[in-house]
């Protein structure tokens, strides 16, 4: 009964607080639509620079010369299994095995700016395509 | 009968040899025809894309790839006639570039006749290039075989010739394979006009054989998988019997058949492109026939990557694609069928999971 009344305070509180919000979660216009595109294309464009030879790269190898328009990455089957690292991985930790290898540089924090800008472009060229988690 | 040698075996033969001071070694046992002396081998190497760091530094990878090419073509038996370079020696066609790729080629034994590719030519309009190499577009008659080199990667004149801030800023517009302000290769007027008096004084019996850095087919525009003026040149290699074209750029396996004409790519040293089927974005024409390479394991540094050694019998063409860290290739013409075929994987149902893009 103690744990009832308790619950039913808590609710009336949490509505009063909502309804004395400005705004609430499901309240968007348009404009507000347009600008989260926005905000996404704008990092896409610069995943799309880093991925084109504007990443710090030690030997001037750049992302775009094995993966034209992103492909051969396949973002729509991450998390997989990777043999090569022994485990299921997530799409940035691949980006910085190739950061590492063909470009013989240092990785990035996978919650780094470029990392998401990265993969912002890369699933950007794959829109469209099912998801496949775990596919070869 | 042919036999395959896949890797290992070759490097395992290769060593034995190597230990038993008695090279050069068998790859193959090429089939003789009828007209043995007809017969002849000779070795394809393409896209090395040295890469200039700084000071004397180059990229490691493709440096790699064209050294182990050169080794493994120098232990052809019997010795290729001659060895063919596709194109795109240099990343940005820098003379260091140029020079480096050259040097290592110079490792090759025997004649090397080269085409220009458009990492060889953006920077300086292959001034360099020509400069070391000669002339870019040119043909010569071998064991009654016409071969013609053609320069596939020109463009439009205006765009060429137009205000750069430098030769760099052009080159690495067409550096950039998926470069949305992209321009079409195109072999040219003035080409066109050469090849075909060039083809006037051939008999229409004689074989013919096509190199270009481009292919002279249209796969996909947007990676210059393209030559736009490619029926056009087509035409004029249409009333010779056998005529086979081969060509680098790609960095993968292709082969097609249109009428009388049979084309055929060949792998890079330096690295592989994905199939243009894989962009999923737009439209794109990868000949039916084709069996696709292997998915490329980046992994293994050499995966997708290779060289090949062509047999020329009867007027048309067996390839073999050495491949590192797979099993080797054969692409070969079936006079039945009218069309190339690989030895093991045509059928639908010998094809093996690596195979399929997406
Ligand atoms: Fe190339
Ligand atoms: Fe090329």
């Amino acid at each position: 009964m103690k744990l009832y009344k308790m619950m039913s305070a808590c609710l009336l509180t949490c509505t009063l607080l909502t309804i004395c919000m400005p705004s609430s979660a499901d309240q968007f216009t348009e404009a507000d639509v347009k600008r989260w595109t926005n905000e996404y294309m704008s990092v896409m464009k610069q995943g799309e620079k880093l991925f084109h030879g504007g990443l710090k790269a030690n030997n001037t190898v750049s992302c775009d010369q094995c993966h034209p328009n992103a492909t051969n990455i396949h973002p729509e089957t991450y998390p997989k299994f990777q043999k090569q690292l022994g485990k299921v991985a997530v799409l940035g930790e691949m980006i910085n095995w190739c950061i590492m290898n063909p470009t013989e540089s240092e990785p990035l924090e996978l919650d780094s700016n470029e990392i998401i800008a990265l993969q912002a472009y890369i699933h950007y060229e794959r829109r469209g395509v099912a998801l496949q988690p775990g596919k070869h | 009968m042919k036999k395959t040698t896949n890797r290992r075996d070759f490097m395992k033969q290769t060593a034995a040899l190597v230990a038993a001071g008695s090279l050069p070694l068998s790859v193959i046992e090429i089939a003789f025809g009828k007209n043995s002396d007809q017969n002849f081998s000779f070795a394809y190497l393409s896209d090395s894309h040295i890469t200039h760091i700084k000071g004397n530094e180059f990229v490691r990878n493709w440096d790699r790839g064209l050294v182990r090419a050169v080794a493994e073509s120098n232990l052809m038996d019997p010795k290729p006639d001659f060895v063919f370079y596709g194109g795109d020696i240099a990343q940005l066609g820098k003379p260091e570039e140029i020079d480096h790729g050259l040097e290592i080629l110079g490792g090759l034994n025997g004649k090397v006749h080269y085409v220009m590719g458009e990492h060889d030519y953006y920077l300086d309009l292959g001034e360099y290039w020509k400069k070391q190499l000669g002339p870019d577009y040119y043909s010569f008659d071998h064991k009654g075989v016409h071969f013609v080199v053609l320069n596939s990667i020109l463009t439009h004149e205006k765009w060429m010739h137009k205000k750069w801030p430098s030769g760099m800023d052009r080159m690495l517009q067409m550096a950039r394979l998926d470069n949305p302000d992209g321009q079409p290769f195109m072999v040219g007027d003035a080409q066109r006009q050469w090849l075909k008096k060039d083809l006037a004084k051939i008999n229409k019996d004689t074989p013919v054989v096509v190199f270009s850095h481009s292919p002279i087919q249209k796969i996909h525009k947007g990676w210059n998988f393209w030559t736009d003026d490619a029926e056009q040149v087509q035409s004029l290699l249409k009333p010779f019997k056998k005529v086979t074209v081969i060509y680098g750029h790609v960095h993968q396996i292709q082969y097609n058949q249109i009428g009388n004409i049979s084309f055929h790519s060949a792998m890079a040293t330096a690295w592989p492109w994905p199939y243009p089927s894989s962009y999923t974005q737009v439209e794109t024409y990868l000949p039916k026939l084709t069996v696709e390479m292997n998915r490329a394991d980046p992994f293994n540094e050499r995966d997708a990557t290779g060289w090949q050694f062509i047999n020329m019998h009867t007027g048309n063409i067996d390839l073999h694609y050495i491949l590192p860290e797979n099993q080797n290739r054969i692409v070969g013409y079936d006079a039945k069928q009218g069309k190339p075929v690989d030895r093991d994987y045509q059928k639908t149902d010998k094809r093996i999971p690596p195979q399929v893009h997406y």
